[in-house]
């Protein structure tokens, strides 16, 4: 057994432990500094992309490409809840915290997976959450966990009993706006944005003081009147621009940056009536931690007119002195972004793309006059849910490879005028598949993001929902529509062992460990796995 | 190496229905049934003969339903063609009501709010819809083209349709059971299914959580033993194969024991091209299955 991931952890709390029950309170807090220094302590997944970079890797490798065979299932959690079950769940000494759907949030033994506490929210009876009353999990912070709620409110509940300790609306749900992402805590703040994409709301991301609720800092990300960009929207379009950030961004520490990416423009399939580039719809957007004042903005699609939220995890990257950000796109490219200007470096393709056939001068995709929506409808590749979707990528630094699990669909788009009221659907038309259109499937993708070139692909029979995770195992981990979990070797993409869970799966998976044994956690169907070595 | 398969894709597909089809569809659907009771309790819809309702209506259809009802609900591959007078759940308003808020329990039709497409109705809008629906109804005839006990005789018979399907629980497996086609789809889609069979594969296997059901496939594998087996996929993931064979045997199959493992397009069912069944004889046919699937 190779214990070198162990040698490792060098968590400040289990040196302090020997001297007593002050050591362990002082152990149950969860501090900033911790989070910036989550490699340090690998049995715990801290934060949702389990380090500020987004690199959803682990430097665990008890369980590796020689052990992984021997995987086998520790414990189970049911929910007892039906609809997709998106979490990706923290683990922080000993207790594991997990999000269900209609906003459950749960705590276990992450030894036993036996239950500690659950909260569940009583929603309103009228929220129309466009895709699944779903969330994606908590961040913790000090002794709290946070998170949003599908009626548009802030929580913290205590780690220890699930007690709500703040409670903070943030706008009318009515008007279509939700939180289904997990917050990012940063500092002493709580951030995270908002969801309703498909309503026309006007998007925003929030920071919230983690002890009081008190809102410090809301960065809308469709500009209002004398701000910058604001002329990028036709009219009073600004108002119900859209723009949601419904997933979890990421966050340099060294230049106390945050890098947060925004959804679609509404109506989503009709650019009639915000003529212009809709900033910051679409967009990669730094923003400084303290203020969220803007730093730059890099706006991966213009003038949007498929649904492609960029709301994918944007990944920091190292390349020697170059600090970069890489994001597959939904729109079917992969970036490369200097994360200290907004720079564009790189676009290529890494699935089927037919909106864009050129480059303008900066290197960004152009879309092709005849990508638009029509009223009678056209065939674009890649379809609406898009090359990849809010399912977390993965970056090992071992192999040097960036996973992501990559969709191959087109779809029929269509356009119609669509008055907009409030808080009903507003996606002025649709899309759909046609009677000619291939077979949908899937593929996890190794991508080289020097190049953008993929060095190995894995496919599914149908495209998968699932994030990806990689450890210094030297393997990545993903799950299937089909219900597989699976592990594959992260050089060759040859699959090494996998699990039916009997249920799709809809989340990423992390990996954490106790008394020197690795685990790996996948939820799955209505259902928490996690497996072991024997 | 990632397991390969052999996908041949010369032929188009039904690829998916939008069938999120969940408990938790069922728990909203509970809860939208409480909510909307007072709604549903009017039997005419408020809107009838309002061309703008109709309008409004349309978008609401695109959104909602033309994912597999098609543009103009002329029918998408998943769903029927919606403008016939002639349906199966009803054709009432309160009955399209009812379909569209509650589904139809037991068919690809979900409860409003959980197709995975939109993101519901309200009552009003479901009654624009309805208003559209009205506005693109075609009259059908009362009594469709050809002779459904002749039709019965073929299909049972020389025609040998019920080789491989069956219809009210007599017949073939390895096909679709055919008892509610004649319900669900328009005499012209069936008659293309039995000319053209690998244009569409029909979907087979559907679960609640997943996006795409499984399809009537052809599969041809040889087993560590050289056996060679063909059939129809009736599930297939990454790592093992179910199938049933000709005979209507079933077999269970992991991949990496297979010597090897083909998928196809192109389906199992024969082209009935004119010189094997003529038009009168398949008007007839389809005369039977739309008298059985609409009855």
């Amino acid at each position: 057994m190779r214990i070198t991931g162990f040698a490792k952890l060098g968590c400040a709390c289990l040196v302090l432990l020997a001297v007593g029950v002050v050591a362990i309170n002082a152990c149950a807090q969860v501090t900033f500094v911790r989070i910036v220094n989550s490699a340090k302590e690998p049995q715990n997944w801290l934060t949702y992309s389990g380090d500020y970079a987004g690199h959803r890797f682990s430097s665990l490798d008890q369980i590796n490409t020689s052990t992984v065979h021997s995987l086998v299932v520790k414990w189970v959690y049911q929910t007892g809840a039906t609809g997709k079950f998106e979490t990706t769940p923290l683990v922080v000494d000993g207790i594991l915290y997990g999000t269900g759907p209609e906003n459950r949030v749960f705590a276990l033994d992450a030894h036993t997976g036996r239950p500690i506490w659950l909260y569940q929210r009583q929603l309103p009876a009228d929220i129309r959450p466009c895709c699944g009353r779903v969330n994606r999990g908590v961040a913790i912070l000090g002794d709290k966990v946070f998170f949003g709620t599908l009626d548009a409110h802030v929580m913290a509940l205590d780690a220890k009993t699930g007690n709500v300790i703040w409670d903070v609306n943030a706008v009318d749900y009515k008007n279509g706006y939700s939180f289904t992402p997990a917050p990012l805590a940063v500092k002493n703040l709580i951030v995270l944005g908002v969801s309703g994409g498909e309503y026309g709301i006007r998007g925003f991301i929030d920071a919230y003081d983690a002890d009081t609720g008190q809102r410090k800092w809301r960065f809308y990300t469709v500009p209002g009147p004398g701000e910058p960009g604001h002329d990028t929207w036709e009219g009073d379009s600004w108002k119900i621009g859209g723009a949601p950030a419904w997933i979890t961004g990421t966050y340099d520490p060294e230049t106390n940056q945050l890098f947060w990416p925004t959804g679609n423009p509404s109506p989503s399939n009709r650019g009639e009536g915000r003529v212009g580039d809709n900033l910051y719809s679409n967009t990669l957007l730094a923003l400084d931690a303290d203020t969220g004042k803007l730093s730059w903005h890099f706006q991966f699609t213009r003038h949007d007119e498929h649904d492609w939220d960029s709301t994918q995890v944007p990944v920091m990257i190292d390349e020697g002195a170059r600090h970069l950000i890489a994001q597959a796109n939904r729109n079917g490219f992969f970036y490369m972004v200097d994360r200290t200007s907004g720079k564009l470096l790189l676009a290529n393709p890494y699935g089927k793309v037919t909106w864009s056939d050129s480059k303008d001068a900066e290197g960004r995709p152009v879309a092709a006059k005849e990508s638009s929506p029509t009223p009678e409808g056209r065939r674009v590749c890649p379809g609406a849910a898009g090359t990849t979707n809010w399912m977390s990528p993965t970056f090992d630094s071992q192999t040097g490879l960036f996973y992501v699990n990559a969709r191959e669909q087109c779809d029929i788009f269509s356009t119609a005028p669509q008055p907009y009221e409030a808080g009903h659907a507003y996606y002025g038309s649709a899309y759909f598949p046609a009677d000619d259109t291939e077979p949908y499937w899937g593929a996890l993708r190794a991508i080289d993001p020097a190049t953008g070139k993929i060095k190995w692909e894995f496919p599914h029979p149908s495209p998968s929902w699932s994030g990806v995770l990689s450890t210094a195992g030297g393997l990545v981990f993903t799950g299937d529509a089909e219900g597989n979990f699976i592990a594959l070797d992260a050089a060759s993409g040859k699959p090494l062992w996998h699990f039916q869970t009997g249920g799709a799966v809809y989340a990423a998976p992390i990996t954490f460990a106790l008394d020197r044994k690795q685990y790996i956690a996948i939820a799955a169907g209505s259902s928490l796995y996690t497996f072991s070595l024997p | 190496m990632p397991v390969k398969t052999d996908h041949v894709l010369e032929h188009t597909s039904w690829s998916l229905l939008a069938l999120l089809i969940s408990a938790r569809g069922w728990i909203a659907f509970l809860m939208l049934t409480l909510a909307s009771a007072g709604l549903c309790a009017q039997d005419h819809n408020p809107f009838a003969g309002d061309p703008k309702a109709a309008k409004v209506g349309e978008f609401q259809f695109r959104i909602n339903c033309a994912f597999c009802h098609g543009l103009g609900a002329r029918g998408g591959g998943r769903g029927p063609d919606l403008r016939r007078s002639q349906k199966r759940h009803g054709n009432s308003d309160i009955d399209l009501f009812r379909t569209i808020n509650q589904g139809i329990p037991g068919t690809a039709m979900p409860p409003n709010g959980t197709t995975g497409q939109g993101v519901g109705m309200t009552a009003e809008e479901i009654w624009q819809v309805i208003s559209y629906l009205r506005s693109v109804q075609v009259k059908t005839a009362e009594q469709p083209p050809g002779d459904p006990a002749h039709g019965k005789q073929l299909f049972y018979g020389d025609a040998s349709c019920s080789g491989c399907h069956m219809v009210d629980g007599k017949g073939g497996r390895l096909g679709p059971d055919l008892s509610g086609v004649g319900g669900a789809r328009a005499a012209d889609y069936i008659v293309d299914s039995v000319r053209n069979p690998s244009r569409r594969l029909a979907p087979g296997l559907t679960e609640a959580t997943k996006e795409f059901p499984q399809e009537y496939e052809k599969v041809t594998v040889v087993t560590s033993e050289g056996t060679e087996i063909t059939g129809v996929t009736l599930n297939e993931d990454s790592f093992s194969v179910q199938l049933m064979d000709a005979n209507e045997e079933l077999h269970f199959l992991e991949k990496d024991g297979l010597r090897s493992f083909k998928k196809s397009r192109v389906s199992l069912m024969p082209a009935y091209k004119t010189s094997l069944l003529n038009d009168k004889d398949l008007e007839d046919i389809v005369a039977y299955l739309l008298s059985v699937g609409t009855k």
